[in-house]
């Protein structure tokens, strides 16, 4: 008897490799998955992120004023996306998300400037997401610095020689320390219940079928919606228990503080786990074994977290990868929790976000219907 | 036919790949009968029992299970069927009771709790309702998917090998079961591949390779494929056995038990061999006898075109 058989193995050897060339989907997602990495993360992230869509308020149309503003858009930080007038219309953009910074130039700034008054412009920031804002901002000194000496020449170079000519302030609004936690932290709520509860229903079906249970099921007169809400419900409250467990954790362990609506809240986090829940459902309808189930999550797990917005900031993605962002029904939850929480949103500024989430639903239900089989073919 | 038939089916086929699985398939099976499908393993037996209950779209032809279009009308089917799969297809990690009570919730059953509590009485499992059904004996399980699946009074079973694997005295009491469903008037359609059950059947129908060899009342079958047997007694079988098997007029050679049976159609050549063994050896007996459902169906088998690449499987 030898000790170790090259014969036998081989034989273990060759049988791996046959078995995992038969199992397309394990062998697809194996290739699939590093393909996804590379892309997302040598592509679509940035840490430093451009073209972040900014509002202005303009209460001077001097030139001085237009050079901070074209000096501000040209060092590609900020994207000019519109003209707001007063506080309220720039505080409700930034709540809703539509833009993450509110430009103030103040009335009489270029000739307060020439006075030697140093007039302020006032600059809103939605800290709630300290990465996108915080590159922005460290660079904005620089900018405007730079833009003002490009405009103040001539008999006006004096004033600019002086230190400071204007000044800027800084208004962080929701969460004005610029903690990390208070924006990972509800951000981490649509990542949890995305994981477990597409996980938990896409093995639930092919559960079935690998135990051979399914057949007695269909033989059953039991339909497609029957089997789909009697899979789905139970673990609805698990992600109820989820939640709440959440809810506590993040107000005693992190301070995250709870500003808005509690009923935008809770029609939000519904609308999220009946979509998780049915997306594992439509995945447990695409796949043969629970290992395959469980790769598949996995592999959605991967742009939920990295293309939502979620780790980092969605305004500094690529258009691409914000489309595909906008499918991703974290991406909406994921707003909604920060506009709730952080900003201090309702119903009102959380609709269009859930109605996308719907939308979503909507699709994958449709899909999963149809995939689902009542016979055995 | 159909209006008295609880199974009506024509020209069923079912492919699957390359494989033609089921092969244009007929069958009729009266109201009220015992009907046996036979059919060695791979013979398509359990492909043409799901088409007929509405598990399967067939791909050709067409039929009616209790009246119901198998092709439109599945739901119809299923909810007056009672189907038991071959392998055990209840929930292992259910205890018996909730399964019996899953199953009779499925097929909508008024006063739930006594159904299953009559169900568990009929099993003689009333103190073991809390077990998991995946803890069961496979005998027990058998007799379990069995009460599942008759908890909604099925006018038609539709039993697939439901005793594979079993052992003899759990056999012989599934088989006393079937017979009390029958006498209260269930239509019983039971796949098997043993011989021994084919016999306690009114109607049988054979199938081997996906195509029907044979149909009809049990014991009209062996007559109707016509072999002659002798039996042949005596020291040093296994030597007669390879001889007899050499000669061409010898179409067919079994063992059973310490006996040979030895066939053929033509009965004047295989007078002719008991003929020549008789006279040139005197230590075997020989003697005639009328053909019997095993010695047909191994006929069947050996005699049937193979359209899978492989031949004469046996006919166990």
């Amino acid at each position: 008897m030898s000790l170790f058989s090259l014969s036998r193995f081989a034989a273990v050897l060759f049988k791996e490799f046959v078995q995992m060339r038969r199992d397309h989907l394990t062998f697809g997602m194996m290739i699939g998955i590093p393909i996804l990495q590379l892309v997302i993360f040598g592509f679509a992230i940035n840490a430093d992120p451009h073209n972040l869509p900014t509002l202005v308020e303009m209460a001077d149309e001097s030139p001085v004023a237009r050079a901070v503003l074209s000096g501000m858009e040209t060092s590609d930080y900020f994207d000019f996306v519109g003209v707001v007038t007063g506080a309220e219309a720039g505080d409700a953009a930034l709540r809703e998300g539509t833009a993450n910074f509110v430009v103030v130039i103040p009335p009489d700034f270029e000739r307060d400037i020439i006075r030697g008054l140093s007039p302020e412009i006032l600059i809103s920031a939605d800290a709630s997401d300290p990465t996108a804002v915080g590159a922005a901002m460290g660079a904005l000194n620089g900018i405007l610095d730079t833009a003002i000496r490009q405009t103040l020449t001539g008999p006006l170079a004096a004033v600019a020689a002086r230190p400071a000519p204007f000044s800027v302030v800084l208004h962080k609004q929701f969460n004005p320390e610029g903690e990390t936690a208070v924006n990972i932290v509800p951000g981490l709520l649509a990542v949890i219940l995305a994981m477990t509860m597409v996980l938990i229903t896409a093995v639930a079906i092919v559960r079935e079928t690998e135990r051979g249970t399914m057949e007695t099921l269909i033989a059953t007169p039991v339909r497609p919606l029957e089997v789909m809400l009697g899979k789905i419900l139970p673990y609805v409250f698990v992600g109820y228990v989820q939640t709440a467990v959440f809810l506590v954790a993040a107000q005693l362990m992190f301070d995250v503080p709870f500003t808005g609506s509690g009923l935008a809240f809770f029609v939000g986090f519904n609308v999220y786990i009946v979509v998780n829940l049915a997306l594992g459902f439509l995945i447990s309808t695409l796949v043969h074994t629970q290992m395959q189930a469980m790769q598949a999550s996995f592999m959605l797990i991967l742009p939920t977290i990295l293309l939502s917005g979620f780790m980092f900031p969605f305004a500094g993605m690529p258009g691409w990868a914000q489309t595909i962002g906008t499918a991703i029904p974290a991406t909406h939850f994921l707003r909604i929790v920060r506009k709730v929480m952080l900003k201090g949103g309702g119903m009102a500024d959380i609709t269009g976000d859930l109605r996308a989430i719907v939308l979503i639903g909507l699709v994958i239900t449709a899909i999963s219907l149809l995939r689902y089989r009542q016979t055995l073919d | 036919m159909s209006a008295e038939s609880a199974i009506s089916v024509r020209g069923l086929t079912k492919v699957f790949g390359a494989n033609t699985v089921v092969d244009s398939v007929d069958m009729e099976v009266p109201t009220g009968a015992i009907y046996g499908f036979l059919g060695p393993n791979g013979s398509g037996k359990t492909t043409t029992i799901r088409m007929m209950c509405g598990l399967l779209t067939p791909d050709g032809g067409e039929g009616r299970t209790l009246g119901h279009d198998i092709r439109t009308e599945a739901r119809a089917i299923k909810e007056n069927v009672g189907y038991m799969t071959q392998k055990f297809s209840l929930y292992g990690d259910l205890t018996i009771r909730e399964n019996l009570d899953f199953m009779a919730r499925m097929y909508g059953l008024k006063n739930r709790k006594a159904v299953v509590a009559d169900t568990l009485c009929a099993l003689g499992l009333e103190g073991r309702g809390n077990q998991l059904a995946g803890t069961l004996s496979g005998g027990w399980k058998q007799r379990l998917a069995l009460a599942a699946c008759m908890q909604h009074k099925p006018l038609l079973l539709l039993l697939d090998e439901p005793t594979a694997g079993v052992d003899p005295k759990a056999r012989r009491d599934f088989w006393d079961e079937i017979h009390r469903l029958s006498r209260q008037g269930v239509t019983v359609l039971v796949s098997t591949h043993y011989m021994d059950e084919a016999v306690q059947c009114d109607y049988i129908a054979y199938i081997a390779y996906g195509k029907k060899l044979i149909d009809g009342p049990a014991r009209e079958i062996p007559a109707r494929v016509g072999l002659t047997t002798w039996r042949v007694d005596g020291p040093e079988l296994i030597a007669l056995e390879d001889a007899l098997r050499a000669d061409p007029r010898v179409e067919q050679v079994a063992r059973f038990g310490a006996q040979l049976h030895v066939s053929s159609i033509d009965a004047a050549a295989l007078d002719a061999v008991v003929c020549e063994w008789t006279q040139k050896d005197g230590t075997h007996t020989w003697v005639k006898k009328d053909a019997e459902l095993e010695e047909a169906f191994i006929y069947l088998m050996t005699t049937s075109a193979d359209n899978f690449g492989q031949t004469g499987a046996a006919a166990q």
